[in-house]
């Protein structure tokens, strides 16, 4: 039972991570070929500049949750992982980094340059993510101990011994970069006018079919990779819910996106990436990694699952603070609501 | 070199450039609440100015400590997966609220702090930036209280397999070594903020330039200065030594250099260790005062490195012993540094007296040093042990990451953050040379 619900605590922090997150990601790819002029790039940062720190707190306080409550798991998958966690952690720092400082550079030539590296770090970051999530649905090669090392790639086919990058995990880095761009076309729709407003709204038409190629291509792919994956949803067929929820979601981005509503349209946007997430974790449910080597191998919920008591005090400070920390966001929200004044300068 | 102390290298210059930020931040919150608290009170628009002024260098600042920080989470598990999956039910605990209870709350509101302008009220600019303090000192918290369970591991038990199970929450968070180092540490982040806050003012001074914010700066520093510079000694620093005695013996007496048991035990102002012979080359000694530090009398014995087995000393002993000597002689001179400072300040002579403006502007480093040294002394005399008496630093590494892929990410850090503080220096210095009241103009011309 408790495993149970921790295993969802943490499922509900990473869509956390990945709906607040997501939208400062896009936008940060978005930025490079959207922006015509200096005016509307600092509408298009000043979008995220208040929240993105905030956007990133989901991450360190879902890395912890997973720490506590499945230890194994997380000395696991983040020493095997060891390589691409290394990258994303460059990443990030020069994501942060670039972003923040260009409000103090003054010289167009830096500026450029730190425009540059923010957006190419963003691309980076959403790959890396979309390649770890469909890891994890591959699997990896977990010895009895539960540990593993993986290498960047080997020859590119998901097998026993895989590389981090292969075609399949490919397509998950895929399938995030175009959801995650779309996702922050949609957030530039509410903050941001005029021209630029419009333009972010045209281009989520080819965003949005290509998600939903990549979306198709990504489902028949990981059926193929994991026939496992199917089990849960046959056993309660109800679960199809989930799936049907990732059309439906689809659906209104387009319906609302055309009519103007932007706000719906990125709610419908962050539905989608709720339900392509649930929907992954209840595909390999009740494992937490599934093993190539063989499903004794597996790290299950049960193996990884920290004391009784230590869940238990867990949950109610959890549950407090996390009452705490989303009235925080919700406020931090309001307060910034609207459309970004292009003239205000940060700080 | 071997994995092992690849991986010690890897977390100790990760934390160590990390840890660089947090102590501004830190100090700078307290010392920010306070500018803003008197402009909010007396209705000063020079003050306001100066806390704004700061709060632009405390977003760079912060920004640079939140980057840097990350990758300190994610090690536990890429570096130190097996001491992790062991205590993950312990560690992760305290870590996990520290992102639940203070990084959401930091970030919220240094977001609205910064960014607010004249959406917020003043009394709501107030607010933030209570907030925002309170933020980071919550923070530095849940970190010490996870960085005291390794030194001095309470209120657990074990599961079957091994693993550590929190047995009391509250006794968790309530450790008294815990409670100790922090109010030790978090006196000496405010060294850091008042040292940086009193350096500027005193460039401003020396430089002729932004005289009014000048004597803000260096009044509030060196009033918070004097304050945390005696704090951090006494009660604080003391208690905490007195503490570390007598639960890592071994490692105070690495610490003060002794290597052979005495009663009536000297204290080691100067000289170096020679763990070959086992004494202290050149000492210079005043006699019996350790015994009187730490037992309260003059004539207690003080166990010597002599009473514990060679595989139980500190590994690299001759560093701990500078480190603890370089902290505890920088907080000497900062005391009195302090004191004289404040002595002027109080004759109202402070301001022309060149010579101590200059020593405050040059000693801005110092208090960085003393808190790095601090923490290495921390760590290096809770060596060879990674949870005191229980784990070893030996089994807590992650085995299955080889010593060429750790090389690998560690020179990588390396040059990032060669990079970041290259960037860091570049971008405050620009802060300062604008100064705040060139950034008054600035504003002023926006708002016509
Ligand atoms: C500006 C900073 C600063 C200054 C002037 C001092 N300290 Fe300190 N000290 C720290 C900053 C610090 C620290 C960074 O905050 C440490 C590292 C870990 C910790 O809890 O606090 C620390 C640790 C630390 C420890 C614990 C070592 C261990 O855990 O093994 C002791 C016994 C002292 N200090 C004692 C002193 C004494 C007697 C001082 C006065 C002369 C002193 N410190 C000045
Ligand atoms: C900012 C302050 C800190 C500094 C400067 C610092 C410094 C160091 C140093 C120098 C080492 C290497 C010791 C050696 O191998 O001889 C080390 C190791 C380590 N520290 Fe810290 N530390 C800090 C804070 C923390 C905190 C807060 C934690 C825990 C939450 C922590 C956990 C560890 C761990 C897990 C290791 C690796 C194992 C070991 O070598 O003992 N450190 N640190
Ligand atoms: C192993 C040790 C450490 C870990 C895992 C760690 C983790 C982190 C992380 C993830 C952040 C970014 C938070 C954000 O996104 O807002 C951060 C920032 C911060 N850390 Fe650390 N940290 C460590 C050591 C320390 C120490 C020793 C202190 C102080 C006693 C400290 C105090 C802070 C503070 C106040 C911040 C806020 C940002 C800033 O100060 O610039 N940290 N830390």
């Amino acid at each position: 039972m408790m495993g149970f619900l921790w295993f969802w605590l943490v499922a509900v922090m990473i869509v956390g991570y990945v709906v607040f997150d997501g939208f400062d990601l896009g936008v940060g790819i978005l930025h490079l070929f959207l922006v015509r002029k200096e005016s509307e790039r600092r509408a298009t940062l000043g979008s995220i500049g208040p929240v993105w720190d905030g956007n990133e707190v989901w991450l360190l306080a879902g890395g912890g949750t997973l720490y506590f409550a499945f230890p194994l798991l997380y000395a696991s998958a983040f020493s095997g992982f060891y390589l691409p966690l290394m990258i994303v952690l460059w990443l990030l720092i020069l994501r942060g980094v670039s972003l923040e400082l260009r409000n103090h550079i003054d010289v167009g030539v830096w500026r450029s340059l730190l425009d540059g590296v923010f957006g190419f770090a963003s691309a980076l970051l959403a790959i890396f993510y979309g390649a770890a999530l469909a890891n994890v649905l591959r699997g990896v090669p977990l010895n009895p101990d539960g540990y593993f090392f993986l290498p960047l790639w080997t020859n590119w086919q998901p097998g026993v011994h895989p590389g981090i990058l292969d075609w399949y995990t490919v397509i998950g880095g895929l399938v995030a970069l175009v959801a995650l761009t779309l996702h922050g076309a949609l957030w530039l729709t509410i903050k941001v006018s005029g021209d630029l407003e419009q333009r972010a709204r045209k281009l989520v038409t080819p965003l949005w079919f290509g998600l939903i190629a990549l979306t198709i291509v990504s489902l028949i792919a990981t059926i193929a990779v994991r026939p496992e994956s199917l089990h849960n949803y046959n056993t309660y067929p109800v679960s199809y819910i989930v799936p049907i929820g990732v059309v439906v979601s689809l659906f209104l981005i387009w319906q609302w996106n055309r009519a103007g509503k932007a706000v719906k349209a990125f709610l419908a946007s962050s539905f989608y990436l709720f339900f392509m997430l649930a929907g992954a974790c209840w595909g390999v449910y009740p494992v937490l990694l599934p093993a190539t080597t063989g499903d004794a191998n597996n790290i299950t919920l049960t193996r990884a699952l920290s004391g009784p008591h230590t869940l238990s005090v867990g949950l109610i400070w959890w549950t407090f603070g996390m009452i705490l920390a989303v009235s925080y966001v919700v406020f931090v929200y309001s307060r910034f609501k609207g459309k970004v004044d292009a003239g205000a300068s940060a700080h | 070199m071997t994995a092992e102390l690849i991986h010690r290298l890897h977390f100790a210059f990760t934390v160590t450039f990390h840890y660089l930020f947090p102590q501004l931040t830190m100090g700078l919150a307290l010392l920010i609440v306070v500018l803003k608290t008197v402009a909010l009170r007396s209705g000063d628009e020079q003050w306001d100015q100066a806390a704004r002024f700061w709060g632009k260098i405390f977003g760079i600042n912060f920004v640079f400590g939140v980057v840097t920080g990350i990758p300190m989470e994610f090690e536990f598990g890429t570096n130190w997966a097996h001491f992790s999956q062991l205590s993950g039910g312990v560690i992760g605990q305290p870590l996990a609220m520290e992102g639940v209870f203070s990084f959401f709350l930091e970030s919220a509101f240094l977001g609205l702090f910064l960014y607010g302008g004249n959406r917020l009220s003043k009394k709501m600019r107030w607010f933030s930036a209570v907030m925002v303090w309170l933020g980071s000192w919550i923070s530095g918290f849940f970190i010490i209280v996870t960085d005291a369970w390794m030194q001095h591991p309470v209120a657990y038990s074990r599961l079957p397999d091994g693993r550590f199970e929190v047995q009391s929450f509250w006794q968790l968070l309530m450790n008294p070594w815990g409670l100790l180092q922090y109010a030790h540490n978090m006196t000496g982040a405010v060294i850091t903020g008042s040292f940086v806050m009193a350096a500027v003012g005193a460039f401003y001074l020396l430089d002729g330039s932004n005289a009014i914010f000048g004597r803000i700066f260096l009044k509030v520093g060196v009033i918070a200065g004097l304050i945390s510079c005696i704090l951090v000694i006494f009660p604080t620093g003391d208690l905490h030594g007195k503490y570390v005695a007598r639960n890592q013996p071994a490692a105070i007496a690495a610490m003060e250099g002794l290597f052979k048991t005495e009663t009536g035990a000297g204290i080691i102002l100067m000289g170096q260790p020679n763990e070959e012979t086992g004494e202290i080359d050149n000492p210079i000694v005043v006699n019996d005062v350790l015994s009187f530090l730490i037992y309260g009398t003059t004539k207690a014995e003080v166990k010597g490195l002599d009473q514990f087995p060679r595989e139980d000393w500190p590994t690299t002993l001759p560093l701990l012993y500078y480190a603890y000597h370089i902290m505890a002689g920088l907080g000497t001179y900062f005391v009195l540094l302090m004191i004289g400072a404040a002595f002027l300040l109080w004759r109202g002579k402070l301001y022309h007296t060149r010579w101590v403006l200059w020593l405050l502007l040059i000693s801005f480093p110092l208090p960085y040093i003393a808190n790095t040294a601090g923490w290495m002394t921390a760590e290096i005399g809770r060596q060879p042990w990674l949870i005191y008496g229980l784990m070893r630093t030996s089994q807590g590494f992650s085995a299955n990451v080889s010593a060429g892929n750790g090389l690998f990410t560690l020179l990588g850090f390396m040059g990032l953050y060669a990079l970041l503080g290259l960037l860091f220096t570049v971008l405050v210095y620009r802060e300062i040379s604008n100064g705040p009241e060139k950034q008054t103009k600035i504003v002023a011309a926006h708002a016509d």
